[in-house]
């Protein structure tokens, strides 16, 4: 990393923006597993050791797998998101191994979203 | 924003999280262009709402009074839509929203936990990795200090800050801006920026899930201040119970020095700025600025006198500035999107938001950001989801061990500053536990008071020894040792250690006390006349007796006890053999017909 300029801070954020916005990049689908002190507490490593896992045997290239930090709702975790291109994103709550694979199976890959698991689905106002 | 009533058309464009990150900013700014272009900015009206749940296909635009719904509105599509749908009164087929598959999720603006914050602080929360610079860089990081560098001297980011009507976030509610402003004006260098991330507060975790969640937004609050104050160095104190937030901090501090917006020459403006960690030792009073000021100096926490003020004299008798964390987090949007947004949100004395950590007897246990002016009624029912085990409300602390108890009676107070000093509690850092009615107030205020008693730094006697005195009272009141004329002692006291005492910790140590006093005489009185404890918490005021009436025969109690004190048959009421029982509880807290006295 070298040091940047106004302009890059500009690229930086256009180049992420696949990321953020799937529609726009080379990605189908991103699961962010939250992992905040209350997230790791419930057992957020697993479920996330779990995702690891589950794209590997699957040779799984084109999902983004990713972290954050609390989502809020600290007495429901452990909480995930996954957003499938050209669909809302879900909150899945109170996660452990095996929801967190059904949920890989079913959301992720076949694209329907696991009803048993999710607490809601779109996203939460940022005010601005 | 108010809906106007003069307007014949209203766009009501998504601002939800996952629209402005697809655009929906861009497209407000393309559409009152074209409008203002067009003349047609009295006829109708763009105004910014919360998230619809398709996010899947924002920017989300729904045009009222016809009830359309647009939807991948792009800042290109604002002449077509003026053209087509104000002028000519035509819809857009091509921006029309296709039905999604029916699903039986709910929305996230249906779930009152998330639908009712709106966030600025938590803008954040639950989209980066809070290890990764890019993803903070992707949703506008550092888009503010660069803002600041380019286009505004410290001087105009300090009327910003002014504007906003920021207030410090950690208890104080001090006005931001005029603390920079102050500091700004000693001409005495080096001066220093610190970040309060010491977090003392009892069941308060606001600021610890920022540090951990989004620390650049810290990072990037300190580097705008040190800019607008004139500061080259800048302090994160963060208590040693928080090593992941320290551990997120660092990493965020050491990719921030590769990318040269911390260092030398930031952004190639001429700008120096570093950030170094101080941890804490766990010590309550060192949250009080002075304190960790002396603490950073490797001396004893202790509160010293004012004057000087610290923007006069702090750290290291320099010109500092010192903010929480939550505080600084709010920087970043206000430069971004100005003052006068900021303080169109809120109430006239407190603007913006603020961030709550609900915990105690609640359902939806988490982090709360409102509006402030926001009930906390609404706090705890509608985004709390009420109390949970069909139990009723009987309270909630606000403002950790410096606050006061908010009962029933006066549970729709608005939230901000100054409705909650009337009424006896105070804002604090933001922590709430809520109580139900299986919490004795007595032993509550016994809690918080024995909190203060070993976080005194012990400089004042009001405090050292005051303190104490008043424990040693409440201590025998629950053991069943009150005498008649202890109330009026515990607040004769409590006025006296409040009123005396020379720091925050001390100046509101007795609130507790005092205020579910005010509120719950009849508990204190029942503790000392009665020998009861209403609530069923305090051991020697039980007397473990099963009321033969109110005995459902259900078995529970005896199937739990762990001393095999209970006796119990099939279609008889329990009994309690006092011999044995150890005064536990857990018969108390399993039955479900309150059948034990």
């Amino acid at each position: 990393m070298s040091k940047i300029s106004i302009e890059d801070l500009k690229k930086i954020k256009e180049r992420e923006r696949g990321k953020m916005v799937l529609r726009e990049g080379e990605y189908r689908a991103k699961i962010t597993v939250h992992m905040g002190t209350c997230g790791i507490a419930a057992g957020a490593r697993d479920v996330m050791a779990e995702f690891r896992v589950a794209m590997a045997e699957q040779g799984v290239t084109d999902v983004i797998l990713t972290n954050s930090g609390c989502a809020g709702l600290c007495a429901q975790e452990p909480m995930i998101t996954v957003e499938v291109v050209d669909q809302s994103p879900v909150k899945y709550v109170l996660l452990d191994r095996e929801k967190a694979r059904r949920i890989f199976d079913e959301h992720v890959m076949s694209g329907k979203p696991v009803e048993d698991y999710a607490l809601a689905r779109g996203s939460e106002t940022t005010a601005g | 924003m108010s809906v106007s009533p003069g307007y014949r058309m209203q766009f009501m464009l998504c601002a939800g999280t996952g629209c402005l990150a697809s655009g929906s900013q861009d497209v407000r700014e393309a559409m009152e262009k074209e409008l203002k272009k067009r003349n047609l900015q009295d006829e109708a009206q763009v105004i910014t709402t919360g998230c619809n749940g398709f996010c899947a296909r924002g920017p989300i635009m729904v045009v009222y009074p016809d009830g359309v719904f647009y939807n991948q509105v792009k800042p290109e599509h604002a002449p077509l839509i003026v053209e087509e749908h104000v002028l000519k009164g035509r819809v857009v087929q091509s921006l029309l929203f296709k039905e999604e598959a029916k699903e039986n999720i709910p929305l996230m603006k249906d779930i009152g936990f998330f639908g009712l914050q709106r966030l600025i602080v938590l803008r954040n929360r639950g989209l980066i990795d809070a290890e990764n610079i890019d993803d903070c860089i992707a949703r506008d990081g550092y888009a503010g200090l660069a803002k600041a560098l380019t286009e505004m001297t410290p001087e105009d980011v300090i009327e910003e800050v002014k504007k906003s009507g920021l207030r410090g976030r950690g208890g104080g509610g001090f006005p931001t801006g005029l603390k920079w402003e102050e500091c700004r004006r000693y001409e005495n260098f080096p001066k220093y920026t610190i970040c309060n991330g010491d977090e003392g507060d009892p069941g308060a975790f606001m600021d610890r899930s920022v540090m951990e969640g989004d620390p650049h937004s810290v990072l990037e609050g300190m580097a705008i201040s040190g800019y607008a104050i004139g500061a080259e160095k800048g302090y994160i104190y963060v208590r040693a119970e928080y090593p992941l937030a320290i551990q997120r901090l660092q990493k965020a501090i050491d990719d921030a020095r590769d990318y040269g917006l911390l260092g030398k020459n930031i952004l190639g403006k001429g700008f120096d700025f570093d950030i170094e960690i101080y941890p804490g030792a766990g010590a309550f009073v060192c949250g009080e600025s002075t304190a960790l000021m002396y603490s950073i100096e490797g001396k004893r926490g202790m509160p010293r006198i004012k004057p000087p003020r610290s923007a006069e004299a702090g750290l290291n008798n320099q010109p500092t500035n010192l903010n929480n964390v939550e505080t600084f987090a709010n920087v970043n949007p206000i430069i971004l999107h100005g003052g006068e947004w900021f303080a169109s949100i809120g109430t006239e004395g407190s603007k913006g938001t603020k961030v709550f950590a609900l915990t105690g007897a609640v359902k939806n246990v988490g982090l709360v950001e409102v509006p402030m002016g926001t009930s906390l009624k609404s706090l705890i029912f509608d985004i709390g989801g009420g109390i949970p085990k069909k139990r009723k409300f009987k309270a909630a602390q606000i403002g950790g061990p410096s606050g006061g108890c908010i009962p029933t009676e006066i549970v729709d107070v608005q939230i901000d500053y100054e409705s909650l000093l009337d009424a006896g509690a105070m804002m604090g850092s933001g922590g709430v536990v809520v109580m139900d009615d299986a919490t004795c107030m007595v032993d509550t205020a016994r809690f918080f008071t024995e909190f203060c008693v070993e976080e005194s730094c012990g400089k004042c006697v009001p405090c050292r020894e005051g303190l104490k005195v008043m424990l040693d009272r409440l201590t025998k009141i629950v053991e069943g040792e009150g005498q008649e004329g202890d109330v009026e002692f515990l607040m004769e006291w409590g006025k006296h250690v409040n009123s005396t005492s020379h720091c925050g910790l001390g100046k509101a140590a007795a609130n507790p006390v005092l205020s579910t006093i005010r509120y719950f005489r009849d508990e204190y009185d029942a503790h000392i006349r009665d020998k009861h404890c209403p609530a069923l918490v305090c051991p020697s005021l039980i007397d473990f007796v099963v009321m033969e009436d109110k005995c459902k025969m259900c078995g529970l109690c005896f199937r739990n006890c762990p001393s095999g004190a209970i006796t119990w048959e099939k279609k008889q009421p329990a009994r309690i053999d006092l011999e044995k029982c150890t005064r536990c509880r857990t018969c108390i807290t399993n039955c479900k017909f309150g059948a034990i006295r």
